[in-house]
């Protein structure tokens, strides 16, 4: 943890900012989060954040509430708070006076051309999230094996995501990654 | 829709919409939908606003989506920050946010704390990480299920920038505010010329 200044703030500052930087929705920004979580402040380990990752995704609510959990690794109830609010705040704030803007003036095209010219960064961005996780959490052949079958089965078959995490996490007790 | 179509308030050819909600219809709503959605809660939100409650129309929603999805940050919370405001003002944004974030948060509060006394303890690192591989491939099923639409309209200029965003962050690990910063305006710069010289 970073022993100079308050980490509170160091929390506040850098999830604000990435708030505003998250093209593509929170899970494009996680390569920007372990960036800055594990290499940049060292919040925490590789490990850990890959932990932080898997309970965010079996927990309900949106995506985002992975700083939920960075924040509470770093300053534990007020960080976890902090962390929260810095990231969704100051966009919800934009998208409130954006939506105005553009009910305004909705004739314009600037706004189909910008969308179209975000969609494949923000793919490309979820699948450099895809990777970095990928490489954090798929220590082993058989690790990476489930990662893959569930990567197919998810792409190929409409069955619930929920029982792809059960069944990892099935087969994660039983030893097998 | 078919573009010579009449707009669809003269046709209106779905089914009545409902009263606009009250602040704590609002709240209650997007916490519903919220806690529902394990692993997104775009699908939730969809069936709560459109088929549940009937707020807005389906093409209402989709231009909401939209305008959310090109915006930064978590699309769910701008959709209800803009989808309150729409019909409660700034207070009716702060309740759908408020039910959106509030319970969900409370949850993984308490998780965290768990995970903070607990996570050493052998039986959960081995879940957890047997859990962390399946949600990756699921985020990565994901990418290809977006990726698709570029592959079919043989978007080559798309699967560029989607390419060259991937390594900048994926293999080089570049800070994300710098590569924005070049990726954005190149590729509405190239969106746009591309666009005017197929209109041409």
């Amino acid at each position: 943890m970073n022993s100079e200044g308050n980490p509170i703030w160091t929390l506040a500052w850098t999830f604000g900012l990435m708030s505003l930087f998250a093209v593509g929705g929170a899970n494009a920004a996680i390569p920007e989060m372990h960036r800055v979580a594990v290499d940049v402040q060292h919040w925490m380990t590789d490990k850990q954040f890959a932990d932080v990752f898997a309970i965010s995704q079996m927990s309900p609510g949106p995506n985002v509430l992975i700083v939920t959990l960075i924040g509470y690794s770093v300053a534990g109830l007020a960080g976890a708070l902090v962390a929260t609010l810095a990231m969704c705040v100051p966009t919800a704030v934009l998208a409130y006076f954006v939506s105005r803007l553009l009910t305004r003036s909705s004739h314009s095209r600037w706004p189909a051309i910008i969308q179209a010219a975000l969609v494949p960064l923000s793919i490309g961005l979820m699948g450099a999230s895809g990777l970095i996780l990928a490489l954090t959490s798929d220590r082993t052949w058989a690790a990476a094996l489930v990662t893959a079958v569930a990567a197919v089965l998810a792409f190929a078959t409409r069955l619930n995501p929920l029982w792809l995490l059960l069944a990892g996490g099935c087969l994660g007790f039983a030893g097998v990654i | 829709m078919p573009p010579d179509s009449p707009p669809a308030a003269l046709a209106a050819p779905e089914l009545p919409k409902s009263a606009p909600p009250s602040l704590i219809a609002l709240f209650v709503a997007f916490a519903k939908m919220s806690l529902a959605g394990f692993g997104g809660v775009l699908v939730w939100a969809r069936r709560g606003i459109v088929d549940q409650h009937r707020w807005m129309t389906p093409d209402e929603f989709n231009e909401t989506y939209a305008l959310c999805h090109f915006l930064p940050g978590p699309n769910v919370v701008n959709l209800s920050v803009v989808f309150g405001s729409r019909f409660r003002g700034i207070a009716g944004g702060i309740a759908a946010f408020a039910g959106l974030l509030g319970p969900p948060t409370l949850i993984v509060t308490i998780l965290a704390a768990l995970y903070a006394h607990f996570g050493e303890i052998d039986a959960l690192r081995r879940i957890l990480a047997g859990v962390s591989c399946a949600a990756v491939g699921l985020l990565i099923s994901a990418v290809f299920r977006m990726m698709m639409p570029l592959i079919k309209r043989r978007d080559l200029v798309g699967l560029v920038v989607l390419a060259a965003v991937f390594t900048a962050i994926g293999l080089a690990r570049l800070p994300l505010p710098a590569v924005l910063l070049v990726a954005i305006p190149l590729s509405i710069a190239i969106t746009f010329v591309t666009r005017r010289r197929a209109a041409a």
